[in-house]
């Protein structure tokens, strides 16, 4: 049995079939040894079940991962929208902190555009948003959560921002392995991702420069990284801390695909920025956990 | 780069586009390395779910070192940009730019410290695999100028993200993708907090990325092929880094 010559046939079917196959290590590794290890007889059968796989969860994969995508930029795109037509109220300096801000809001609404596009082009028409769909005082519509000031509230508004952004970094990081097969999409996924990342890095700049009091825990520095698995944000009321502190969990890891990073090398490399150096990322179900609550 | 600029009217056209195109490339070599995958023995060992293949990596002159192929290849690849990131921040932090402040003295040692963890990760994951070290030429940065070494810092890591971006594709494990994915959100942080100490409010600005791919339009960071990406980096690098083996 000829394995190159069942390839070809079906190319001639699906020109596409070694995108599907090649991508997943499982496949891989079960076609590789299929020749050796399987009696002739077995062979159909374990090509079925290896192409059931391969073309069994790619479209659906990344349908649902660009949908879920598509959920989280309306959510930044509308926060932004509402900061920025809201500065005066927010408090938001005029100069830098508010041209950031706009910056910020171009890119999600961008981000919401493309992502819809994209979305289109595979035939599937994603839910409508809208500023009414989110309530981001965190009450999931009833207005009265633990951030209901951040449209009044300078350091409110940034505490909330910076969460979101380093949420959304690590919702696509935790989705990127499921777009693996699709590798067009997975690259404008990984180029949101690293936006996402930039902005993250901006908005803890802008809240190390903040006077005491905004929502700084006394004696912390932001920095444009994650330090462990600090937030650096205190909002004086312990439920509202646990529920941002879920998206800092896990960032403390300091192994890596085993690797232990702390002097790696016989290099000084401290546990804090061994844990900078990573950005962790976090399920499906955690980053809807995270969410929920500002969704109507 | 494929993605740049693509205007909202094109972008089904184009995805299309890009779709065909790069299956039309990837369509051979990727036949070619299920066969030689199929014809080798898979590693156990250091990287595991790595393929091995039978490129030599590291190669026997000093001047010269060829990345391999695979996952291999491209884990060389960042093993490469890392080791020359890490090597111009250690000499950053050894011979600081006069006048630079506590706060940049601060950031830098940081920066230092995560592309020294990066690099070391690199080097322990791949083992015997791993590329030689670089022998780098920064003779082009003047390391008592700030505006020298905040512009140079800023090019590597606008080179870095667009790097990783660029290499996901290439990855075959998903293991390796998420590492990937790690390390380039960090690289971004670090290109954010440069373009801000140099223009502050500069931390995302697409427009000034186009050439590397990345399109304000659609708000997508940089992203560029591994030759792409040499090309530019090969200018601090001394060792001849052969690429021809990665994946495309």
């Amino acid at each position: 049995m000829n394995l190159k010559n069942i390839l070809n046939e079906i190319e001639s079917v699906d020109p596409e079939v070694y995108e599907r196959l090649d991508t997943r290590r499982t496949t891989m590794h079960r076609f590789s040894f299929i020749g050796k290890t399987l009696a002739l007889a077995a062979i159909p059968s374990a090509l079925g079940s290896m192409f059931k796989k391969a073309y069994g969860q790619t479209a659906s994969d990344v349908t649902d991962v660009l949908l879920f995508a598509y959920l989280l930029e309306n959510l930044e795109a509308e926060f932004y929208k509402k900061i920025v037509s809201s500065f005066t109220a927010i408090g938001v300096p005029a100069g830098a902190p508010q041209a950031a801000l706009t910056v910020i809001r171009d890119h999600e609404v961008a981000h919401v555009a493309f992502l819809k596009t994209v979305l289109n082009s595979m035939g599937t028409t994603p839910p409508t948003y809208s500023a009414s769909s989110f309530d981001f005082s965190g009450a999931k519509g009833a207005g009265n959560g633990p951030f209901a000031a951040a449209f009044s509230n300078y350091g409110v508004m940034l505490a909330v921002a910076q969460t979101f952004e380093d949420t959304g970094v690590r919702a696509y990081k935790g989705q990127a392995p499921r777009l693996i097969n699709n590798k067009t999409v997975l690259t404008a996924a990984l180029q949101i991702h690293s936006v996402e990342a930039r902005h993250a890095s901006h908005i803890r700049q802008m809240r190390r420069n903040l006077t005491p009091g905004n929502l700084v825990p006394s004696g912390v520095t932001l920095q444009p990284w994650i330090t462990l698995a600090q937030s650096g944000i205190d909002t004086g009321n312990a439920s509202a801390n646990a529920a941002i502190q879920m998206s800092y969990a896990g960032e403390d890891n300091t192994t890596q695909a085993g690797v232990n990073i702390v002097n790696i090398g016989g290099q000084t490399v401290a546990a804090n920025e061994a844990s900078e150096a990573f950005d962790e990322p976090l399920t499906k179900a955690q980053i809807t956990a995270i969410v929920n609550p500002f969704i109507v | 780069m494929e993605m740049t600029k693509p205007t909202a009217k094109e972008d089904t056209t184009l995805l299309d586009e890009l779709a065909q195109k790069e299956f039309n490339r990837r369509k051979f070599l990727r036949f070619s390395g299920l066969i030689g995958v199929s014809a080798v023995a898979l590693s156990g060992a250091g990287l595991s779910g790595c393929y091995r293949d039978n490129t030599l990596t590291g190669g026997g002159d000093d001047n010269s070192v060829n990345l391999g192929s695979g996952d291999i290849g491209v884990l060389n690849y960042a093993y490469a940009l890392e080791q020359l990131e890490a090597a111009f921040y250690t000499q950053v932090i050894a011979t600081p730019f006069s006048g630079i402040s506590a706060l940049e003295s601060e950031y830098l040692k940081d920066i230092r410290d995560h592309e020294i963890a990066h690099r070391e990760f690199f080097k322990a994951a791949l083992g015997s695999n791993a590329i030689a070290g670089l022998q780098v030429d920064f003779s082009s940065i003047n390391f008592s100028s700030r505006d020298s070494v905040l512009g140079t810092a800023k090019a590597f890591e606008d080179l870095g993200v667009a790097a990783y971006n660029g290499a996901g594709r290439l990855l075959m494990s998903t293991d390796y993708l998420t590492i990937a994915g790690k390390i380039v959100s960090v690289e971004a942080r670090h290109a954010a907090l440069l373009r801000d100490l140099i223009s502050n409010g500069n931390f995302a600005d697409l427009n000034s990325l186009s050439s590397m791919g990345a399109s304000n339009a659609n708000g997508l960071d940089a992203a560029m092929n591994p030759p792409d990406v040499l090309a530019i980096a090969s200018a601090y690098v001394k060792t001849k880094i052969d690429a021809s083996n990665l994946p495309k």
